[in-house]
């Protein structure tokens, strides 16, 4: 079946199997290999894209051709004007991760949550992000690097705070 | 897009909490495991399993796969037989392990068959097509059952028995005495649960085979690369300079990623048969039924006591499962590991420990998840049975812990069953513990709720490791010595490469070989990269995995920049036109001797080396070092739980956890922390969720992440870290290695804990995982 998707602002026309997953498109069509797969039950949230700018859904739930006429944002559209996003800074800083697997899809549910919370608590972090497996990191790291980022975001472009510290242990 | 730091050099950088240069490209999302690469031409293959955990194969028809479009070749034992690879070794040699089903199928989704198709898609439809007639058996699930040998699960041994092996350490007939004369003597049968590592990139494997240079490529998800290649080469008769193994990326490991699976097998066979690369990925539920399990351990746990409370012998008598291969990842010499670290951080006078180990219808493996070769069942039976026997004193377990510790000018230690502690001060990391933590006040605290009615219950494990294996007069794997290896190339412009034969899977290797480097060198660790994975570029090393990069491979990396230092003083003298005895290093540069302005960096010596070497030396400035380790580490620490039990829903919350932790120096106090978090969430995990399960049929119960839970971020507490440093004597710069100890401590502190909310109801013990409903069955059955 012929779709048309919006990737990261560039848009692509390509014929796919009905049953090629979203996930499958996006890494083996267009060589997006930052959307992972780490299951076969859409149980933990490696392939997380932005569907729309507005929602975070798995990839690996969505059928490519279910895909077609809309916008996709992935981990590799993060980076803006050179610059990394407040959030891909912010994990960084933070040590939010060790392997790295489940990081692209950690990164897009934090920006959707950010986008509807700009201020979210501790809680509203881990809940927005309970739907993504973590094997490293105890997630500690992950709930600060969120904190760190919304911290940057709300505030006016001039104010906006130095990462903080390392904590030492 | 590159990023560069923009910080100022860190020459000193031993103990700052850099940020981790592998972190750009992760969070960029252009990170390359093994599914990310695609090679042209490359076929896909996709494993045929077993519906059934014991049977007979009587018939396999390949017809219908074959004639599938797209479909290359369809391989069976029989194929693999033709190229002798029907059988391989297993992880020590002892065994030999299967790769397709020869005969009879021993354990539920064992592979039976590859597909090998133009695409993934065509290879997994057409293995629905392999048309597999069975004649089901009884199979053995328990191996207690084993133990009877009424079946059979190995026939093809030359021993008719489920029986594998027994192993015993210690003084039997001195340890039996000291228990019978004992005040008190407890007993206790625990069991750690068979779980599994499961990291979230499965495995896999691409094989290259390139028929006009006869080279064979592997990309590997391999902790061990250097280990697979000389494994490949010996099973394969390939000469190891025609094989190369490259280990991408690795989304985690924790053990899952050392041993050899059957579909790294397949492709390999595949691609040489066929001359084009072939690629393996596994689905989760391949991964969690199929490859490295671990623990499975039951356990009889003994301590003999005074009345007064000082412990007098241990002993600990285990039955292990092994499922159907004997291939559990423990050095040759040590069937059951460094399970002799039983007697933990306390000064037994005796001890005794022995262990029988049976096959069963179930997934072979016994690796050693986020664990050094079976310490974290030692661990669990040791800091378990500490708590049983303070209950049975009715005394405070920390105050017995306190009364039993081997005492820091005891060290180096030698314990009853063979190890050699280097250093440690356990009183002073428990009295932190401690005092951090508020104990008394929550002592207090629990009284209150008692009277009250109410479940709080607070838990210690004041554990010991063992890690960093090991000397090669005791450590090997198939006869390859455990020494690691680190080979540092400097660059004219004083900027360098460092390469080990170890591969990290999160670890933070990037960083922290380069804090090791430029603190030894004097350099800037931001330009000093870090290659570890390939097989044709890295020294030979024995991998990462049982926490021994840092105690291993990283004393090489210490001792091969000391090396390089050794050299640069000759270029230092003869750039600053004296005499080598007058030079000294000193404030991470070269110096003569009482003339502080007469010095020269490492910078400007490594430029000299290439533009001006001295007449007697050859120019370059670079070392290889292969470390032997002289002892093992002995990281250790104070862990401490506090959790209150819904007494209606058995439900357990974990309301605080402090983790002291002791792994001597500490090169990157962010990255340990990140460790200690990980590890604590893995030993949580183990604690209240994870169990592979079968039912008395020998169904797999744990199938895949619905089945078999991580913990999210809602469940998982949050963690309190700190620290104490005791060196280790005998390492370079006295790091003992960290990555397991949460994983290790933590299963202990939260059962403890538990059954301390419990212990009011008598309940003594419940086995892992205390999920609310066992938690809630041994509650009511209490009150009834």
């Amino acid at each position: 079946m012929k779709i048309s998707v919006t990737v990261n602002g560039t848009p692509y026309e390509r014929d796919v199997e009905p049953r090629t997953l979203l996930a499958y498109f996006l890494r083996e069509d267009l060589g997006l290999t930052g959307t992972h797969v780490g299951c076969d039950s859409s149980s933990c949230g490696v392939c997380v894209v932005m569907l729309d700018g507005e929602k975070a859904v798995k990839s690996c739930t969505m059928f490519a051709v279910q895909a077609d006429g809309h916008n996709i944002t992935t981990v590799e559209g993060l980076v803006q004007g050179g610059k990394l996003h407040p959030l891909q800074q912010a994990f960084w800083d933070q040590h939010g991760l060790q392997c790295g697997y489940c990081t692209p899809g950690m990164l897009m549910t934090s920006l959707v949550l950010l986008q509807n919370q700009p201020q979210p608590s501790e809680h509203e972090i881990r809940d927005a992000i309970s739907g993504n497996l973590c094997r490293c990191t105890g997630y500690q790291n992950i709930v600060k690097a969120v904190q760190q980022a919304a911290a940057e975001m709300s505030a006016p472009p001039a104010a906006a705070p130095e990462p903080e510290p390392v904590p030492v242990a | 897009m590159a990023i560069t730091e923009p910080a100022a050099p860190l020459t000193h950088s031993m103990g700052h909490s850099m940020k981790r240069k592998e972190d750009p490209k992760l969070i960029q999302g252009r990170g390359r495991y093994i599914d990310d690469i695609v090679l042209p031409h490359m076929l896909y293959l996709a494993l045929v399993h077993s519906p059934y955990p014991h049977a007979k194969i009587v018939k396999i028809d390949k017809t219908a796969a074959l004639a599938m479009p797209g479909v290359k070749a369809v391989l069976t034992a029989d194929d693999l037989a033709g190229a002798g690879l029907a059988w391989i070794p297993t992880f020590h040699g002892y065994d030999k392990q299967m790769v397709l089903a020869v005969g009879k199928v021993l354990y539920q989704y064992q592979e039976v068959a590859g597909v090998i198709a133009t695409s993934r898609e065509a290879a997994n439809d057409a293995a629905e097509l392999v048309e597999v007639e069975y004649e089901p058996l009884e199979p053995v699930v328990n191996p207690f059952d084993a133990k009877e040998d009424k079946t059979l699960v190995r026939e093809d041994r030359e021993n008719k028995t489920n029986h594998i092996y027994h192993w015993e350490v210690g003084k039997r007939a001195e340890t039996d005495a000291a228990l019978a004369a004992s005040d008190v003597h407890m007993k206790e049968r625990l069991w750690f649960q068979r779980c599994h590592p499961a990291p979230l990139e499965p495995c896999g494997a691409i094989a290259d085979m390139n028929t006009a240079s006869g080279r064979l490529t592997i990309y590997l998800t391999s902790q061990a690369p250097h280990a697979h290649r000389t494994v490949v080469s010996l099973v394969t008769g390939i000469p190891e300079d025609k094989i190369h193994i490259i280990s991408p990326d690795i989304g985690g490991g924790f053990g899952n990623k050392v041993p050899v699976y059957p579909g790294y097998v397949v492709a390999t066979v595949a691609s040489v048969v066929l001359g084009v690369p072939v690629k393996w990925i596994e689905t989760r539920t391949e991964n969690l039924t199929t490859t490295g399990f671990a623990r499975d351990y039951h356990m009889d746990v003994e301590i003999g006591a005074t009345k007064a409370g000082k412990v007098t012998a241990l002993k600990v008598t285990t039955v292990a499962d092994h499922g159907a291969f004997d291939a559990a990842a423990d050095p040759t010499k040590y069937p059951a590991g460094l399970f002799g670290i039983c007697t933990g951080s306390y000064d037994f006078p005796i001890a005794f420990t022995e262990l029988d180990a049976y096959f069963t219808n179930k997934a072979p493996g016994g690796v050693a998840y986020r664990c050094s070769f079976r310490v974290t069942e030692a661990s669990y039976a040791i800091e378990r049975g500490m708590d049983l026997l303070a209950g049975r004193l009715g005394m405070d377990p920390a105050e017995l812990r306190m009364l039993n510790f081997i005492k820091k000018e005891q060290f180096p230690y030698p314990s009853p069953l063979g190890f050699v502690y280097d250093s440690g001060d356990y009183h002073m990391t428990l009295q932190k513990a401690l005092d951090r933590i508020g104990y008394d006040d929550l002592r207090k605290e629990q009284a209150q709720k008692r009277e009250r009615g109410e479940l709080m219950g607070i838990g210690i494990s004041t554990f010991t490791e063992v890690v960093g294996a090991g000397p090669s007069k005791h450590f090997d794997i198939m006869g390859i010595k455990m020494f690691d290896s680190a080979e540092i190339r400097i660059h004219p412009t004083g900027s360098g490469i460092v390469r080990a034969g170890t591969r990290h899977q999160g670890q933070g290797h990037e960083t922290t070989w380069a804090q090791i480097v430029a603190e030894e060198l004097g350099l800037d660790p931001q330009n000093i990269m870090v290659e570890e994975g390939d097989t044709d570029t890295a020294p030979y090393g024995l991998g990462t995995y049982a926490s021994r990069s840092t105690p291993v491979a990283g004393a090489a990396i210490a001792m091969a920049a000391r090396r390089i230092r050794d050299k640069a003083k000759k270029i230092a003298a003869h750039v600053l036109e004296a005499a080598e005895a007058d030079v000294d290093w000193i404030d991470y540069k070269f110096q003569v001797k009482g003339v502080p302005g007469k010095s020269v960096t490492m910078k400007e010596i490594a430029f000299a080396a290439y533009t001006n070497p001295a007449p007697d030396s050859e120019p370059g400035l670079e070392a290889t070092y292969y470390y032997d380790p002289p002892n093992l580490t002995f990281p250790y620490g104070s862990y401490i739980a506090v959790v209150d039990v819904d007494r209606d829903t058995g439900e357990t919350k974990v309301r605080r956890f402090l983790a002291i932790d002791d792994c001597g120096t500490i090169i990157n106090p962010m990255i340990v922390e990140g460790q200690i978090h990980g590890g604590l969430t893995e030993g949580f995990a183990i604690a209240f969720m994870q169990e592979i399960a079968f039912d008395s049929a020998g169904n797999h119960l744990n199938t895949n992440f619905t089945d078999y839970l991580v913990p999210t971020s809602l469940e998982t507490p949050h963690w309190e870290t700190g620290s104490t440093v005791t060196p280790s004597p005998h390492h370079p710069i006295g790091a003992k290695g960290v990555g397991e100890s949460p994983n290790v401590g933590s299963p202990a502190a939260f059962v403890n804990a538990v059954m301390d909310a419990l212990s009011p109801l008598g309940i003594k013990n419940i086995d892992m995982p205390l999920t609310r409903e066992k938690v809630w069955r041994a509650i009511r059955e209490a009150r009834a």
